[in-house]
């Protein structure tokens, strides 16, 4: 599936990616970022020329190849070039969260043995320093910012500069060289650990062929030039950044700024105007939030002509980016409001120069979706894992839609299981976990097929996937239709009054739901319209929110009568639930993810009163304060009926 | 100026010799004795704390360690030279600098301009080249503006350099105004009440910076705190105050354990 030159011989790893950056572009912008208010920059061949003094650094230190070296910070240019330098001895990096605790840094730490870190500052330090008891192996420890450690022991410690400077000055030139020229495709180019929402998190490890050929495929899929520009905001520990940053990055050697601090991000990115952006969803829908409640507190006029616009552009905008047919007048009407409107706002939002930006993780609102498209900024979808290195499928410029995840991106092969799972094989799939060869047998089998974990379907026109739900979380309902709870919940999620939902329904005749109001967005809607409320349990039990609620599912319901597979899960029951779902009572994981079964045993009083048809029903529930006591709430819940739409293939009988 | 022997801290930093010294001050307000025979001193590179009830004469004392008020009685020692009643001017250039107690910012000026009026003393060019941005005043400017980004950066606060500092939460307030006396870069350096109000985090993270100004820049830092616990963590040496009085003077447990002082917080019945 690989078209054009393919980087055999010369460009086969990152270091010899850099080599070539330096050579060809060595005055081009690599780096930047702020730092005492102003933007300083590197070129290629500064770049290259730090990343050199650290590796000999580190040879000095006595980095042995197939070494794992932990870097704990920030996105700053200085743990980038570790991690290169890093590859560059023949040793792998391998990036943490550092918003991580010590405990778990210490699992992670421990599991890759890891004899060096490199650590941003005295607070990652510090949670080092407090775990290494547990890490027998753990040698070095190398910071950035001194700040703060003046007194701390200096045996195990070094400054990064020191690092460099005896680097220089080691006269190792030749080993470096050495080891460099014994690096190939299949040498590991980076571990990174999956986040780990079931059980203990794993060590995936990429080779370079899965780096460099990613990156490669990539760039060329989105045409990404050496003067473009990206942000780098997202944690280095994610295979997201790291594929962006350093896979593409110098693959196309485009220049990569990094923020001043994490709260200047949305100011910096402003301030650069990234060519090519990545965020998740929830980051476009904060960014939309606020765009809208500024507009709230404007002037008249200025709320009058952003909705008459905006309105417009919803119609035209995403026709003009897909190159639809539009006429004359609407051009030239479009053309004013990017005058008067679009062109402001994005500026504002930091994406004028955005020529392609993407989104992942998670399913994303079509509204809100729709809302930059038709700006004018080129928004698409993604859908990928730490085991392809990023990407398994993309939307090709021209065939972008909300509700899919795209084609299957270049040299990627995609096939669905019986059981509906999704199944890919490409340049990108991972090697192994590291040291758990089991978790690996069950993930990719001899072929080189990757399971997902995913299920999903191709859908016969397009050619797109689009993603239904956690392989495990897809049932049957009992008349065999299937049953996706997620892709329900996502649809009822997208409105802003709603939270969270739980859909139940596997093994059963029909579909119910348990509702979270969203506290904040319908506790502004009360204020503004003089509904007086003490708390949560009382503001849901409100007769209009629940109203209002029963339109959002009523809607949901019509919109998933129309799908095919899925018009069996339309929402016949539902109630607002009389507490929100928390992770201190076990109801959602700490990244506030649905925990099915625990609400199901918990709340079973009111599953089967949804079920056998009463209006209302009395419970008592045990709830953890935040202080840990225990205490119970009583209520008093109203159970609904909500319309349901006939299906397709009914519409059709019925005719 | 006699004493310049040193002193080890429990954390390992050498305390050097006075910095100041006040010999039995006292400052009356026409009848009222705000101060009465006052005698301390001031280490170089120690964070000395001075604490008391409410009304003790604390703030009084700092605006006499400044030379904001001048003793009728007793005498001020800075760095070896007795100091007499001075101008305005030539109390803001002795190389003190202070926070107050009731936050004072310019509140319509943005984070970077408050805290680059801490650099005032140190511009030399006239007001005429300043207004034209012309030769030296620009290469001054500079020098200074690269002065104020070291701060912003030690206090962590380039999400709000631009800011105007009537929009931010009090917390940051304070730490604003610490960044305008730290641009000054005095050699004391003079906090009154820098936690007052604070929530606990807030508290902890400005107990850092104090920390960190003291380690990073060697500053001797002075400090009034009503906060026992922080004061306890942070102070080398305590001061503490009763009615204008001084009745206690030494090390956080020494003091801890004066019964004096544990008579003027907890109260004690007068017979």
């Amino acid at each position: 599936m690989t078209s054009g030159p393919t980087p055999t011989g010369e460009l086969n790893t990152i270091p010899r990616l850099l080599a070539r950056n330096a050579s060809v572009y060595g005055d081009k912008p690599a780096y930047r970022e702020k730092e005492f208010g102003i933007w300083q920059s590197w070129t290629w061949r500064q770049v290259a020329e730090e990343i050199n003094a650290l590796a000999l650094g580190l040879l000095d230190m006595g980095l042995a190849e197939g070494d794992h070296v932990a870097i704990i910070g920030r996105n700053r240019p200085y743990f980038y070039w570790a991690m290169v330098a890093v590859q560059s001895c023949g040793a792998v990096p391998v990036p943490l969260y550092r918003d991580a605790v010590a405990e778990e840094m210490a699992y992670v730490l421990d599991h890759c043995s890891a004899r060096f870190v490199v650590a941003e500052d005295q607070e990652q330090v510090d949670k080092v320093l407090e775990v290494q008891d547990q890490l027998p192996v753990l040698e070095q420890v190398i910071y950035l910012d001194p700040r703060g450690m003046r007194k701390y022991d200096r045996t195990k410690l070094h400054d990064y500069k020191d690092i460099q400077a005896k680097g220089r000055a080691s006269g190792l030139q030749a080993d470096l060289d050495a080891r460099l020229a014994k690096q190939d495709f299949d040498t590991t180019c980076v571990m990174l650990y999956t986040s780990g929402t079931t059980g203990r998190p794993k060590g995936v490890v990429l080779s370079n062929r899965n780096i460099v050929k990613s990156g490669q495929a990539a760039s060329e899929f989105d045409n990404l030039r050496v003067d473009d520009r990206v942000l780098a905001y997202l944690p280095m520990a994610w295979v997201g950044d790291f594929i962006f940053t350093v896979g593409q990055g110098y693959w196309t050697g485009f220049c990569v700024a990094c923020p001043e601090s994490p709260d200047t991000m949305q100011a910096d990115l402003r301030e650069i105007g990234p060519t090519y952006f990545f965020a998740p969803p929830r980051y476009f829908e904060g960014l939309l939030t606020n765009v809208m409640i500024r507009m709230e507190d404007a002037s008249p006029m200025k709320q009058r002509m952003f909705k008459k616009y905006m309105d417009f552009a919803r119609e035209v905008g995403p026709k003009l980016l897909d190159g639809k047919p539009v006429t004359f007048g609407e051009r030239m009407k479009y053309a004013l409001g990017n005058i008067l409107v679009y062109g402001p706002l994005k500026n504002t939002l930091g994406l004028s120069r955005t020529r392609v930006g993407y989104t992942a993780g998670e399913a994303i609102g079509p509204e809100i979706f729709d809302f930059y498209r038709s700006l004018g900024i080129n928004l698409k979808q993604l859908y990928g894992q730490t085991e392809a290195s990023v990407f398994v499928t993309v939307q090709p410029d021209g065939e972008v839609r909300a509700d899919t995840v795209g084609v299957p991106a270049p040299g990627v092969e995609l096939k669905i299981s019986d059981t509906g799972e999704v199944f890919y094989r490409s340049p990108g799939a991972f090697v192994e976990y590291y040291k758990n060869p089991e978790s690996t047998a069950d993930t990719k089998d001899a072929e080189g097929w990757v399971a997902t974990g995913d299920a999903g379907f191709i859908e016969k026109d397009s050619g797109h996937l689009r993603i239904i739900d956690r392989a495990k979380d897809v049932g049957k309902m009992a008349d065999g239709n299937m049953f996706a709870p997620k892709y329900v919940e996502n649809k009822l999620k997208f409105y802003p009054n709603i939270l969270e939902a739980v859909v139940f329904g596997n093994n059963r005749e029909k579909c119910c739901a348990f509702i979270n109001i969203d506290l904040s967005s319908v506790g502004n809607w009360a204020e503004r319209n003089n509904i007086a409320y003490s708390s949560y349990q009382e503001l849901a039990g409100h007769p209009q929110v629940l109203a209002t609620v029963q339109e959002h599912v009523e809607a949901v319901n019509k919109s998933v009568a129309e799908d095919e597979m899925l018009s069996g899960c339309q929402i016949h029951r539902f109630c607002i639930l009389h507490k929100q779902l928390d992770a201190d009572d076990g109801e959602l994981t700490r990244t506030q993810k649905v925990r099915r079964r625990i609400i199901e045993d918990k709340f079973k009083d009111i599953i089967d009163a949804l079920y056998d048809g009463s209006e209302k029903i009395s419970t008592e529930t045990e709830v953890t304060y935040e202080d840990g006591r225990k205490g119970s709430i009583k209520a008093t819940l109203e159970l609904r009926d909500a319309k349901v739409f006939p299906t397709a293939a009914q519409r059709i009988a019925a005719e | 100026m006699t004493m310049a022997e040193t002193y080890q801290t429990p954390d390992g930093r050498t305390i050097g010799g006075q910095v100041m010294e006040m010999k039995n001050i006292t400052l009356r307000f026409g009848g009222v004795k705000a101060i009465t025979d006052i005698s301390f001193d001031i280490r170089e590179g120690e964070i000395r704390a001075i604490i008391g009830p409410n009304g003790a004469g604390k703030s009084s004392m700092l605006n006499v360690m400044n030379g904001f008020y001048h003793p009728q009685e007793g005498e001020v020692w800075f760095h070896g030279k007795k100091r007499g009643p001075m101008k305005p001017h030539q109390i803001a250039k002795q190389g003190i600098a202070r926070t107050f107690q009731n936050i004072a910012l310019f509140s319509g000026m943005s984070t970077l301009d408050n805290i680059m009026t801490g650099r005032l003393t140190h511009m030399k060019t006239g007001i005429l080249k300043q207004a034209m941005w012309w030769g030296p005043a620009e290469k001054e400017e500079t020098e200074n503006r690269e002065v104020v980004e070291k701060v912003i950066d030690f206090l962590e606060i380039q999400s709000i350099r631009k800011t105007p500092v009537g929009r931010l939460p009090y917390g940051l307030q304070k730490r604003v105004e610490l960044g305008r006396a730290l641009a000054a870069e005095p050699k004391l350096l003079l906090l009154d009440e820098p936690m007052a109000g604070m929530n606990v985090e807030e508290k902890e993270d400005m107990s850092r910076f104090i920390l960190d100004v003291n380690d990073e820049f060697g500053t001797t830092i002075a400090l009034i705190e009503h906060d026992m616990g922080v004061v306890m963590d942070i102070a080398d040496r305590v001061v503490v105050m009763d009615y204008g009085k001084k009745i206690g003077d030494g090390s956080p447990d020494e003091v801890r354990n004066n019964q004096d002082v544990i008579d003027a917080y907890l109260g004690v019945a007068h017979d």
